[in-house]
Parts: structure tokens; C-alpha cells; sequence
């Protein structure tokens, strides 16, 4: 009697998960890899940087599913990455991604600075070595009114800063993004002051859901969404989570965050979600989830209130914003 | 054919078609969904703009004759003016519809809170008298003398759209003050000749004084 053994699937014929859920822009960008390659030999430079970059984000295998990650439908990736404001590339939400293809994040390398034990310039891949990379889907509500739900690969801002042990005398964190208006042609008009700052208190900057991004949507950020590196602050209006990294300085003082430096009574230092504090000229009340043609509600700190509501007892949020 | 019927037979059946084009756009994207990732804010600033850019072209008819001295186009005016009417309507009714599902009391919280929602409001509010006296047969209801009066209050919906424009964006204000400027510009025609008279004198005078400015500066 013949008997078989059921076949087994061998573990390196087992595609990926990360590859399986992309699957649909791996046909995409295969397409425009044929698209491209046709393009080069015509000297076509749009499709060469649509090429580009579906060719370079490399993808982010055997990352952690995050406890922290919100069941919601994600935005889909054209949206997250076609639209947004990274004013370093242009004003409108379609600058970024129209002026950021040429832009390369590498080498690249964060200063560390201020109040810590281990000051120093850390070459980004030193940086990242130490951490592993997660995968959470957070939702990410901007101050204009409009939200999405992205899956970022990264890990907790906290695992990172206390890497440089902040002293005692650190009570908040300061972020600097990337001055070079030649590589970042936004920063030839002075719309905004730059380079671009942010800041935390130390309390929120070690919170577990404040993390710094490397990915998305199972690959490396695209330029115009920050790459290499950038702060994701779910609780907070998106301008807080700063893109393209180039400073990390633990201060005494509250640091300049730019946004509160050009409109005080528009932008807080704190702007964490709150629907019941509007914007001057706009109501916070509720939000468009891109996708969606009606609004919906907002959702105190997003939708984080268990987690980080406790950072803000006894402060009257109407006052600090 | 005269120079009036080439305006009114040809220019202006052109020009029907010419304005509706961006509306027709707006709907062809909206089937091809090329509207992008904010399809309703694409839309609200599309109509928008096209009220206030219809409306500083209806605004530029008047000085057009002026400097052509070809007094017909003044018959493409009324045209250009419900034109901004219609996408002045359908920027709101976007705001009203898909930003606040027709919640009357909503929109009204709304618009009495913010300044540039009330800006835009009122400019629209003022349009609507404009666009419902334009047949000839109120115009001679009213009588030319009251209907142009009537009619002055397109000054204060120009001025309404741009400080609208100018007063919801964020922190670039070049394209919002551009459109200020070319509205300021078209006013400048609108004043008592006297005055534009002795605006333009100083101006000449001006002149040489700028040239000695410039002198100045090169000697240091």
C-alpha cells in the first residue's frame, strides 16, 4: 500500500505577508517598472520618477502586529501618499508628492542633543539598529479637519529617547526637520519659519503611543510622507507628528513649535484632538475621513482618551489647546 | 456683420460654453474619479474659485470698454455675472450638503462663528438680488436708474469673496492676496474721475522721485 505523505508547503515558497498585501501595488509597480524602463530609453522624466518610486521603497518583512492598532478600514495608499501637507515641498496637498521624487533620504544621520547622557550625531542606520519594527494602524486626525487611518512601521519614541538617557533637567523634547532648500525647494519661499520645529513634554514623548515612523503600509515612507524618519503623535493634530528628522534636543524650556510661532491663537503647543475646542475659523467638531463624503464625529484626543487622558488631569484644555 | 452682433452672436455663445467648462470638468472627474483624495474639498474650491474669478471678470467688463472703447462687451456682463452666481451656489451648496448634511442649524452656528464663513456668506446672500433682477423684463420694472444702483452691491460680493479667500488660508497668502490686488485694481477704475484725475498725477510725480531713490542707492 502506497502510502503518501501530504504535501507540505515549504516555508520559502510561503510569499510573504507583507508582499501578499501589497500584492496589488507589486502589480502596479511592476506595470510602471515596464513603464519606466520604456520611459528611460525615451528620456520620459515623469515616469522615471513614478518608477523610481515604486521601485525604492523597500519593503519591512516580519514586523510586530501592534496591540495598539485600530480595527478601522484603512485609507488607501494613493490617498495617504497623494495627499497631505509637507509645506517643505510646496503648499498645496499635492506638492509633496509632485516635488519630493527627486529628493534622496540618505545618508542621513540625527543629531542628538541637550539635556542627556548621550549626546552625539547617530547615523540613521545606528539609530534604528537597536529597535524592532512594529506595524500599528493609528488614526491620524489634521487640524483641518480631515483624517485618515495608516499603518506605520516604527517604534515607541520612549524605547528611542531613553537610548540617550535625558537627564533630570529634560522636561520637554524638540524636533527639527531637514533644512536644504535645495533638496527641499518649499523652503525657498518663507511661508512658514524654518527650519520646521516640534515639541512634546517629556510625559507625552515617552507615552507608548507616541512612536517615530521608518514605514508605511508595509514599506519605507515615500519621501513625501517624511521619509527616512518621523514622529507619529496619534492624539494630536497631525502637524505635531514632524516628518524628516534631523534633531532630536531634550530642553528645559518649552521649545518653539512653528505652526504655534505663526498663529498662537490657532495652534497650541499642546494641539492635542478636542472637538470641543475649535479652530478660530473652523469647527473641530467633526472630521472627513478621506474616502468618505460625509463627516463624522471627532473623537476626544482621537480617540486615545483611555490611554492619554491622564497626561492632561487637572489642566483646563480650553486654555492650554 | 457689426462689431455688436460679432459679440453677441459669436463671442458670447463662446463664452457660454467657454464658462461652463469648468463645472463640466469637475463633473467628468467625478465619473473618472480623478478628483483625488478630498474629492468634496477639491470641489468646494473649484466652485469657489470660479465665483470670484467670474466675478473680478464681470468687475473687468466696465474698464475693458473703457480702455478698448468698444462699449458691446458691456453685453457679455450679464452672462459672466450669473455665471459666478451659478458656481457661487454651488460652493455653497457643497458646504451645505457634504460638509454639514443640510443641518440648517449647524450651518447657521456655523456661519455666525467664523468671520470667513461669514464673509462668504454675506457676498453670496448679496448675489442672489443681483442674479434674480437680471431679466429685462424687472430691469424695466425697476427702472434703469434703481437697477443700477441696485447692482452697486457687486463691490461689496467682490470684496466679501476675496477677504473670504484671503482669511481661510493657513499661512501662504500669495495666491488669495493676488486676487485682492486685481480686485483693488478693478476698483480703482470705479472711482470719480477727479480723484483718478489726481491719483494719476501723483503717481506721475512719483516718478522722478523713484528714479531719485534709485540714484541714491547706486551712489552708495
Amino acid at each position: 500500500m502506497l502510502i503518501k505523505k501530504p504535501e507540505t508547503i515549504k516555508p520559502s515558497e510561503i510569499t510573504d505577508q507583507a508582499i501578499y498585501l501589497n500584492r496589488r501595488q507589486f502589480i502596479r509597480d511592476s506595470g510602471l517598472l515596464g513603464i519606466g524602463v520604456a520611459s528611460a530609453l525615451a528620456g520620459l522624466p515623469w515616469v522615471k520618477n513614478s518608477w523610481a518610486e515604486g521601485a525604492t521603497r523597500q519593503p519591512f518583512p516580519g514586523r510586530i502586529q501592534s496591540p495598539f492598532s485600530s480595527a478601522e478600514k484603512l485609507t488607501d495608499f494613493d490617498d495617504a501618499s497623494s495627499y497631505n501637507n509637507f509645506y517643505e515641498f510646496g503648499t498645496r496637498k499635492s506638492d509633496p508628492k509632485e516635488h519630493a521624487q527627486a529628493f534622496v533620504p540618505r545618508p542621513w544621520s540625527v543629531v542628538v542633543d541637550g539635556a542627556c547622557e548621550k549626546p552625539g550625531t547617530y547615523d540613521l542606520e545606528d539609530f534604528l539598529r537597536p529597535h524592532t519594527l512594529e506595524e500599528r494602524i493609528y488614526r491620524l486626525r489634521c487640524v483641518e479637519a480631515w483624517s485618515m487611518v495608516i499603518p506605520w512601521v516604527g517604534f515607541s519614541l520612549g524605547d528611542a529617547l531613553k537610548r540617550f538617557q535625558p537627564t533630570s533637567r529634560a522636561k520637554y523634547v524638540a524636533f527639527y526637520t531637514l533644512h536644504d532648500p535645495e533638496r527641499m525647494p518649499g523652503q525657498k519661499r518663507r511661508v512658514l519659519e524654518w527650519p520646521y520645529r516640534e515639541g512634546l513634554r517629556m510625559d507625552e514623548a515617552m507615552h507608548p503611543l507616541a512612536m517615530l515612523a521608518v514605514g508605511m503600509y508595509g514599506a519605507e515612507l515615500p519621501n513625501q510622507n517624511g521619509a527616512p524618519l518621523r514622529l507619529v503623535v496619534p492624539w494630536k493634530y497631525g502637524f505635531k507628528s514632524i516628518k524628516s528628522i534631523v534633531r532630536i534636543s531634550f530642553t528645559e524650556e518649552q521649545p518653539v513649535c512653528t505652526w504655534n510661532q505663526v498663529q498662537p491663537s490657532e495652534y497650541g503647543f499642546y494641539s492635542n484632538v478636542n472637538p470641543n475646542v475649535d479652530h478660530l475659523r473652523w469647527s473641530q467638531k467633526k472630521e472627513r475621513r478621506i474616502g468618505n463624503w460625509l463627516k463624522q464625529e471627532t473623537l476626544m484626543f482621537n480617540g486615545y482618551a483611555d490611554q492619554v487622558a491622564s497626561l492632561y488631569s487637572g489642566m483646563d484644555l480650553k486654555k492650554y489647546f | 456683420m457689426t462689431r455688436a452682433q460679432i459679440i453677441t452672436r459669436m463671442l458670447k455663445p463662446a463664452l457660454f460654453f467657454l464658462l461652463l467648462l469648468p463645472l463640466a470638468l469637475l463633473v467628468q472627474r467625478g465619473f473618472a474619479d480623478t478628483l483625488g483624495a478630498n474629492p468634496v474639498e477639491t470641489i468646494t474650491h473649484q466652485t469657489g474659485l470660479w465665483a470670484l474669478r467670474l466675478l473680478l471678470l464681470t468687475l473687468a467688463i466696465t474698464p475693458l470698454c473703457r480702455v478698448t472703447g468698444i462699449n458691446d462687451f458691456v453685453r457679455l456682463r450679464r452672462m459672466t455675472g450669473l455665471y459666478s452666481f451659478l458656481y457661487a451656489l454651488l460652493h455653497f451648496a457643497t458646504y451645505a450638503v457634504l460638509d454639514h448634511g443640510l443641518d440648517i442649524g449647524a450651518i447657521f452656528a456655523d456661519v455666525v462663528k467664523r468671520p470667513y464663513v461669514i464673509l462668504g456668506f454675506s457676498a453670496f446672500l448679496l448675489l442672489i438680488p443681483l442674479a434674480a433682477t437680471s431679466h429685462n423684463r424687472i430691469i424695466r420694472l425697476l427702472g434703469g436708474r434703481r437697477w443700477k444702483r441696485l447692482h452697486r452691491l457687486v463691490y461689496l460680493c467682490g470684496l466679501g469673496g476675496v477677504l473670504h479667500y484671503l482669511w481661510l488660508v493657513k499661512a501662504d497668502t500669495l495666491s488669495p492676496l493676488l486676487y485682492l490686488t486685481l480686485f483693488l485694481g478693478l476698483m480703482l477704475f470705479r472711482l470719480p474721475p477727479r480723484i483718478r484725475s489726481k491719483l494719476s498725477d501723483l503717481s506721475g510725480r512719483m516718478l522722478p522721485m523713484q528714479r531719485r531713490h534709485r540714484l541714491l542707492k547706486e551712489e552708495r
